[in-house]
This record gives structure tokens, C-alpha cells and sequence, in this order.
């Protein structure tokens, strides 16, 4: 048995450690908001964050995060009202939206790290993540509007 | 609008057939069928919906005020979901927001109004679905007004809706609370539209309605689908095209933990998991010998040889006007290129996937599909079944493209064979590999382009030659290629281009491969868009013409053409001094209905690519949501752009060489352009947004590297021709 802290909530599950966490949380947790798209680090529909760091939970196994406090796109928020949530809605950023859970935790990790985020900062820090309806125009925007909704008073 | 239609509309409707990026049902009998809006749901659909008015198939009012509307058309990001639910939403006089939307079953009731199927593709997902919803929305809402009426004993005339309410005489009642009345009312035969000016919703950019779905996680997509009892597979594939398995041994997989069992179906060799990372390290564990398919030592080295001596013979008549032979010897200068396309995959982000379950009486499917129809009937031969004993959930797609309306059913026949065997629910996932190497790609093409320009440098002489596989021929679509003519798909754009050249011939030849090809976001557009606006722009330079000014003189007696190139040109500031080592190149196709032009800016610097903005100027007739053709505009430019500078899959060994990600690029956010999309208002038919942004790109890209090189990109992608 494996015991992950997933979303703030522990999760007992019978596993092998090298299953990727990804694998983990989509098929044993079912928390299915965590997707598969490359299998190889390559197009960050993966990503989670581990203690705070965002992570392809496609190649990171359980071995590596068992006792290490893992959030994924359901545990952002109970609502959808994280400000990169908030300026995702207010600019119309998802199409299919299959990628945009990676994209949304990328975008998350960045403005906890960098609350400001320059173009190159954004570029850096979300050129992991592929898009293939093309979102990236506004997933820029939408950055440096959900940086703005961070500053200002709730 | 009734069953019958104008000839101009036939017409229409039948050139629109062929411009398939989701496919039309090949039967030679094209009935125009048309639900009215008024016709009660079917007895099946009727039965899942509990009390309260089922007007049509369309929508529901529940008496707790719940409104609810089922979608023919499957969402993959090009945002019906929101917009078919402006469209009833505007008619029945409900906010579009306090809207349940549900994906329809696979029902007639659901079909293509012209065509008797039901699917998503061809951009033709709101044009075609615009009166039919209009009209099921202002049905039930015409039923509530006359439920209403009945019980204040007041003229219906005198009553009005606002909002989900009918007042008047002094009062008012929600529409849940008279649904069940006007449930026992007989539908109106007629039903009066509403004056556009008076339009709430349709004509406004609203907010995507999916989005708080997608922004949690939440959305279910067919590979999130979970069911109980249900085992996980991977499926070992052949390694190349028509590939069969020889022999197996299983037994090293089936000792891996987690796996249930080894089943081989026709796809290839599948292991059963409680999970979908056992049942891929179980397939990595299978030791398969294969039989090779009929050519296995095909390349696409072959097929290249092949095609370009099929260029030096002559083809089946796309189009022929004037005598395109004899003029081009009367031309002052004349060209003779060649434009090859490589063979590409869709690679939607959510790879191929779907659930199945089959009992011994009916078969149920979970997937993102493209068309119901072809899977629901593939799935009922398969298994001997009535079609009414299979049933489909449509998931939102995770991208689709036309890879998800195959014609073989591919995705969702492996899933029901395999979950009949199995005797239990079966999720199928493909793996990424799976996805670039399973084959359907845009076909991979050759054209040959003889044209010449007389002394003012106008083109005189077009002689277009085009090789590549059809994608309707040999499938249950072929009945829509017209008798003796070739697949239009192979020659759309070229044989229908806009500009005014006298002499004009497109022949075709279609290929033949054992790579399987399928339509991909434009479909023929895609190649045709590139061969004619580039060879469009050798010709300018050969007559020593501006490009744009060429294209303006092509264009002259085509006005709303002329409006969209003009718009783009000026935004772009054409002929205008750019920033420095910035250069300009111009493009424009018509497609699915709609005319798009784009002026890409671009810099090259030792041999790398920039292309810092795509302007684009899109003329689709009235726009549903303005903001939703705007973020096609920009998802057709990544990815037109994708395709332009990193698409391609070779063929080597008879497989696809490619594999994943990093071997088949996609643009990222760093090497975005800014996307500049202007709405060129006109009054022109409704014409489609997902598939029309595509063609203009890769032309426009390498237009603009010529003007910055001087060096002519005839081959994508360009980074294997620069």
C-alpha cells in the first residue's frame, strides 16, 4: 500500500511505486480532471503540482511522491474561483479543453512563483504545455489577467 | 423551410457534400429530410425525459423550470455547445445560460437536416443546424405562450415571453409551471420567427458555456469514462500498414501485475488490466511475431516516385475552361512547379479512445465521436444487432479534426469487439504512439502547376495536375462523387478557385497507398490553399506584379473576396515599411462556405523561422458568436502553422515513422504569433468557421519568406525545405 496526500485528502492505494502518479490519480483515485496526452514529459496535460512545483505526473512514480503533498486541477479550487480559473472564464481561453487542466496548473505555478509574469516568464514556464485548438494567445492574456485579479482586493 | 428544397439550395447543399471535413453518408439517395421542429421526439428518446413539454427532439421543459437541450452536434472545441444553445435559446426566449445542454443520443431525429445521418464536420455545424433550431425553440415556445393562453382564457396574440416567463392580461407563469399543459397541446404547424433586429443572443460574442466545466476538470471527456466492473486495454498494433499478427506469446504478459487477460481482435493483440499502466506494461510484455502487409517495404520515397509520374500523365477532369494547353504556349512567360504535401495526423491532444460494453441484446458506447450514424451502424454489423440496439454517449471531444469521424469506425469497433469478448465493460486508450502511428492522415500530395502570364503579367493559362489518395473513394461515402469525376476532395480549391483565369484545367490523379488517409481539418483546401497561392505568387513575380495587387485584379468582379483581401492587406499594412528584416507574404481561399484571407509577417534569421503576426480578415455571413469564429481564426492559424513549419509523417518500412511529440512538433506558446482576426461583415450565406482559417496559413508563411529569402518553399513543413 501506498499512501499519497492527494488534494489535501490521503489515499490508500495498492500499487506498484513505479506506476506514474498520473496513472495513480486517473484509474485508482478517480480523479480523471489529471490528463494523458504524450506519456512522455512532452506536452504537459499532466501536470500537477508537488508540494507546490508543477510536475508531468506522467513520468514522476509513486515511489517519488508518497509522504509529498500533491494538488491536481480538482483541488485548485472547490469552485473554479482561482484567479487563473476566473481570467481563464473571463477571456473565453478553453476550445476543446482537454490540455487546459496542465495548462491552468502551469499558469497556477507560475504566478505563485513569479506574481508578475513577463512575456519571457510566460513563455518559460508554459512552453511545456501543448495546445493543439491553438489557445495560446489567450492563454498569455489570461496570465496577466489572473495576475491582476491576484492583486486586487477580494 | 420544407422538405423540399430550391435548386439553388441543392445545389448548394450538395457542393457542400462534398466539402466533408466530418463526412456525409454515401447512399446515391439524397433525400432532403428536415425535422420540421414540430415532429415529437421518438419513442426512445421520449421515454428518457420524464413529464413536463418535449416539443421536439431538441428540447425540454421540465416542471421544475428546468430547460434542457440536446446537441446533434458533438462539441471539440469549435464551440457549439455554446452557440447551437444561442440559437434555441434566442427562439424560446430563455437566457442561453440557465440552459442545460446534453449531447443527443444517435437518433434520425438528430440527423444532418439534408442528410440522413447524423455527425459533426464539414464546418457545417451551425449553418445547418441554425433554422432547424430556431425553429424547435420558437415551437415550444409557442406551445407555452398557447398552454397559457388556454388556462387566463386569453388570445395568444395578446401574450408575451420574456425570459422563461409568459406574461400578460396582468399575469404570469414560468414555463415549468405550464409545461405539462402545454404538453397535452398539439405542436403549431407554422411558427412565426423572430424579427432578427429583436435578437437577445444570436449575433453576440456570449461566453463559452462549457468553460466552467473545463476549467475544473470536470468536463468528461470519452476518455475519462469510467464504468463499473470495467477493465483497462492496451492494444500491441502492427508496426505497419495492413500488418497482421503471425503468432503470439502472451505469457510474460499475462504475468504482470494487474493483468486480466490477452484477447487478439482484428486491431491487433489487446491486454485486459485492472488498470490502463498494467495493461500497457502488459503489452509491452507481449512477444508477437507479424505478418507484414502487401508492400512492406513501402516509403513514402515510393509513393513520391509514383506520384510524380503520374504528374507527366493526363488525369480525370476536375474542371476545364477555355483551352489551359494551348494558351500556356501563347503566354509571354510561362512556369512549370511542383507543390508536395506531406501525410499528416491530426494528434487531437485527448488520444483515441472509447468504452464499450455489449451484453446479448444491446451494446452500449461511451466515446468522443465525430458520427454517430457510422459507429452505431459499424458497431451493429459487427455484432449482428439491429441498429436500435446500440447506443452511444457522445463525450466531449479532446480535439477532433476529422480524425474522430472515421469511416471504418475504427476507434469504437476495436472497443465493442473487444468488450464482447471480454463479456464485461472494456475502456480502450490508444497510447500517443498508437495515435501519430495509426494511420487516416491528410493524404500526402503532389501538384503540378503549368501556368503562364501574358505581356501585362496576367495570368493566362492554369494546368494543374494533382496526385494524391481520395478520401471519399472507397468508403460509404463514395456515392457522392459525382459518376466519372474525380473524388472533389483531392481537386477542391484548385478546381474552384476564385480567380478570374480564362484557361483553367485541374486534372487528378487519385493514389493509391497502404497508408489509410481521412479527412483533416480542410481537408483538400489544405493542399490545394498552398499549391494555388503559391503558384499564384511565382506568377506575380514572373510577371513582375505585387502580389496583392495580382490578387486584386484576379478578384475584381468579386466583392466580398475583394473586401476580405482588401481588409487584411490594410490591417497588415501592406506596402507599407515593416519593422526591419520583417517581410509580408498574402493568402487567400474560399472553403466551406466562407472567404479567408491572411498576411503573414515574418523574419528569417540564419535559416530560422519567425513568424511574429498572422493578420486575418474572415468573411462567413453572419456570425452566430462573433467571438467564437474569432477563436477558430486563431486555432486555425496554430494550427495551419504547425503543419506549415514542423507537420510531417514519413513512411518508412511500411509504418509511420513518427511517434510522438517530439518527432511530431506542434507550435508552442513561445513561437506563437499574435493572431489579428477581423470580422468582414457581410450578407452573404452562413458560411463555416472551424476548417476555413486553416488553407491561408502555410501559403501566406512562405509567401512572406520569399519576399524575405527570395527562396520559394514548395515542400512542407519548412523546416525540411529552408
Amino acid at each position: 500500500m501506498i499512501t499519497l496526500e492527494i488534494n489535501g485528502a490521503r489515499h490508500e492505494l495498492d500499487a506498484d511505486p513505479a506506476m506514474p502518479l498520473l496513472w495513480a490519480l486517473r484509474d485508482l483515485a478517480g480523479l480523471t480532471g489529471t490528463k494523458y496526452g504524450c506519456g512522455k514529459a512532452l506536452c504537459g496535460a499532466c501536470t500537477v503540482h508537488l508540494d507546490g512545483e508543477p510536475v508531468r505526473a506522467c513520468v514522476t512514480p509513486l515511489a517519488a511522491v508518497e509522504g509529498r503533498r500533491i494538488t491536481t486541477i480538482e483541488g485548485l479550487s472547490t469552485d473554479g474561483s482561482h484567479p487563473v480559473q476566473r481570467a481563464w472564464t473571463e477571456l473565453d481561453v478553453v476550445q476543446c479543453g482537454y490540455c487546459q487542466s496542465g495548462q491552468i496548473m502551469s499558469a497556477a505555478a507560475l504566478l505563485a512563483s513569479a506574481p508578475k509574469p513577463s512575456d519571457a516568464d510566460i513563455d518559460a514556464a508554459m512552453a511545456g504545455n501543448l495546445c493543439r485548438c491553438g489557445t495560446y494567445q489567450r492563454i498569455r492574456a489570461a496570465i496577466k489577467r489572473a495576475s491582476e485579479l491576484m492583486e486586487a482586493p477580494q | 423551410m420544407t422538405a423540399h428544397t430550391s435548386g439553388e439550395d441543392s445545389a448548394r447543399t450538395s457542393r457542400r457534400m462534398f466539402l466533408v471535413g466530418g463526412g456525409v453518408v454515401a447512399t446515391g439517395l439524397l433525400v432532403p429530410w428536415y425535422f420540421a421542429g414540430r415532429g415529437a421526439p421518438s419513442a426512445g428518446i421520449a421515454a428518457t425525459r420524464g413529464p413536463g413539454l418535449s416539443a421536439n427532439a431538441f428540447v425540454h421543459v421540465a416542471p421544475d423550470d428546468t430547460v434542457t437541450v440536446w446537441l446533434a452536434k458533438s462539441e471539440m472545441g469549435q464551440g457549439v455547445y455554446t452557440g447551437l444553445t444561442q440559437i434555441l435559446g434566442e427562439e424560446l426566449d430563455v437566457d442561453p445560460r440557465r440552459i442545460k445542454v446534453e449531447f443527443a443520443p444517435v437518433d434520425a431525429a438528430f440527423n444532418h437536416p439534408h442528410v440522413p445521418m447524423q455527425f459533426t464536420g464539414g464546418s457545417m455545424s451551425t449553418n445547418s443546424s441554425y433554422e432547424q433550431l430556431r425553429k424547435a425553440g420558437a415551437t415550444a415556445r409557442a406551445m407555452l405562450v398557447a398552454a397559457a393562453a388556454r388556462r387566463w382564457s386569453l388570445a395568444a396574440a395578446s401574450l408575451e415571453t420574456t425570459d422563461g416567463q409568459v406574461v400578460g392580461g396582468g399575469q404570469r407563469a414560468k414555463y415549468g409551471d405550464l409545461a405539462i399543459d402545454a404538453s397535452e397541446l398539439a405542436p403549431p404547424r407554422d411558427v412565426t420567427l423572430k424579427d432578427p433586429a429583436k435578437f437577445r443572443y444570436i449575433g453576440r460574442s456570449l461566453r463559452r458555456l462549457d468553460s466552467p466545466q473545463k476549467i475544473t476538470g470536470r468536463a468528461q471527456f470519452g476518455i475519462d469514462v469510467i464504468r463499473p466492473d470495467m477493465a483497462h486495454a492496451a492494444i500491441a498494433r502492427p508496426p505497419m500498414f495492413g500488418g497482421a499478427v503471425r503468432s503470439v506469446d502472451d505469457r510474460a504478459a499475462r504475468a504482470v501485475a494487474g493483468v486480466l487477460d490477452v484477447r487478439q481482435i482484428a486491431a491487433g493483440v489487446a491486454v485486459l488490466a485492472t488498470n490502463t499502466w498494467s495493461a500497457r506494461q502488459g503489452r509491452d510484455a507481449l512477444e508477437i511475431e507479424w505478418a507484414p502487409g502487401a508492400e512492406p517495404d513501402f516509403s513514402l520515397a515510393t509513393l513520391r516516385t509514383r506520384y510524380q509520374a503520374l504528374l507527366r500523365e493526363p488525369g480525370a477532369i476536375a474542371t476545364n475552361t477555355g483551352d489551359a494547353a494551348a494558351a500556356l504556349g501563347n503566354g509571354a512567360r510561362s512556369l512549370d512547379v511542383e507543390y508536395e504535401l506531406p501525410y499528416l495526423a491530426h494528434a487531437c491532444m485527448e488520444p483515441l479512445n472509447c468504452v464499450a460494453q455489449v451484453t446479448e441484446h444491446s451494446c452500449e458506447i461511451w466515446t468522443g465521436t465525430q458520427m454517430q450514424t457510422a459507429d452505431r451502424d459499424a458497431a451493429a454489423a459487427l455484432l449482428g444487432f439491429k441498429p436500435e440496439q446500440v447506443s452511444i454517449h457522445t463525450t466531449f471531444l479532446g480535439g477532433g479534426f476529422g480524425r474522430r469521424g472515421n469511416p471504418r469506425a475504427d476507434f469504437v469497433l476495436e472497443a465493442v469487439e473487444l468488450a464482447k469478448a471480454a463479456g464485461r465493460p472494456v475502456k480502450v486508450t490508444w497510447t500517443r504512439e498508437d495515435d501519430m502511428r495509426g494511420g487516416w492522415y491528410r493524404p500526402f500530395g503532389l501538384s503540378r502547376v503549368r501556368a503562364a502570364v501574358d505581356a501585362a503579367g496576367l495570368p493566362i493559362a492554369w494546368l494543374h495536375t494533382i496526385a494524391a489518395q481520395p478520401v471519399l473513394r472507397g468508403t460509404q461515402f463514395e456515392g457522392f462523387i459525382p459518376p466519372g469525376a474525380p473524388d472533389p476532395t483531392v481537386a477542391e480549391g484548385a478546381a474552384d478557385m476564385p480567380y478570374a483565369i480564362a484557361n483553367l484545367r485541374v486534372e487528378v490523379h487519385e493514389g493509391a497507398s497502404p497508408v489509410p488517409v481521412q479527412w483533416w481539418r480542410s481537408v483538400g483546401h489544405s493542399h490545394t490553399g498552398f499549391a494555388v497561392n503559391g503558384a499564384l505568387d511565382e506568377l506575380a513575380q514572373l510577371g513582375g506584379r505585387d502580389p496583392l495587387e495580382l490578387r486584386r485584379a484576379l478578384l475584381a468582379g468579386k466583392p466580398r473576396h475583394l473586401a476580405v483581401l482588401n481588409a487584411a492587406a490594410r490591417r497588415a499594412r501592406w506596402g507599407e515599411a515593416q519593422e526591419p528584416g520583417h517581410h509580408l507574404g498574402i493568402a487567400l481561399q474560399e472553403s466551406f462556405g466562407s472567404i479567408v484571407a491572411q498576411v503573414a509577417e515574418v523574419s528569417v534569421e540564419r535559416g530560422a523561422v519567425r513568424v511574429h503576426r498572422i493578420t486575418c480578415a474572415i468573411d462567413c455571413g453572419f456570425a452566430v458568436n462573433p467571438g467564437g469564429v474569432i477563436a477558430q481564426m486563431e486555432s486555425a492559424v496554430v494550427f495551419g502553422l504547425s503543419a506549415a513549419l514542423y507537420g510531417e509523417i514519413g513512411i518508412e518500412h511500411g509504418g509511420a515513422v513518427q511517434s510522438n511529440f517530439d518527432d511530431y512538433r506542434l507550435l508552442r506558446i513561445s513561437e506563437m504569433p499574435f493572431v489579428d482576426t477581423i470580422l468582414v461583415a457581410s450578407d452573404g450565406p452562413m458560411g463555416g468557421a472551424g476548417e476555413p482559417g486553416v488553407p491561408p496559413v502555410a501559403p501566406a508563411v512562405c509567401n512572406a519568406i520569399f519576399a524575405a529569402t527570395g527562396k520559394r518553399i514548395r515542400r512542407l513543413p519548412i523546416t525540411s525545405s529552408l
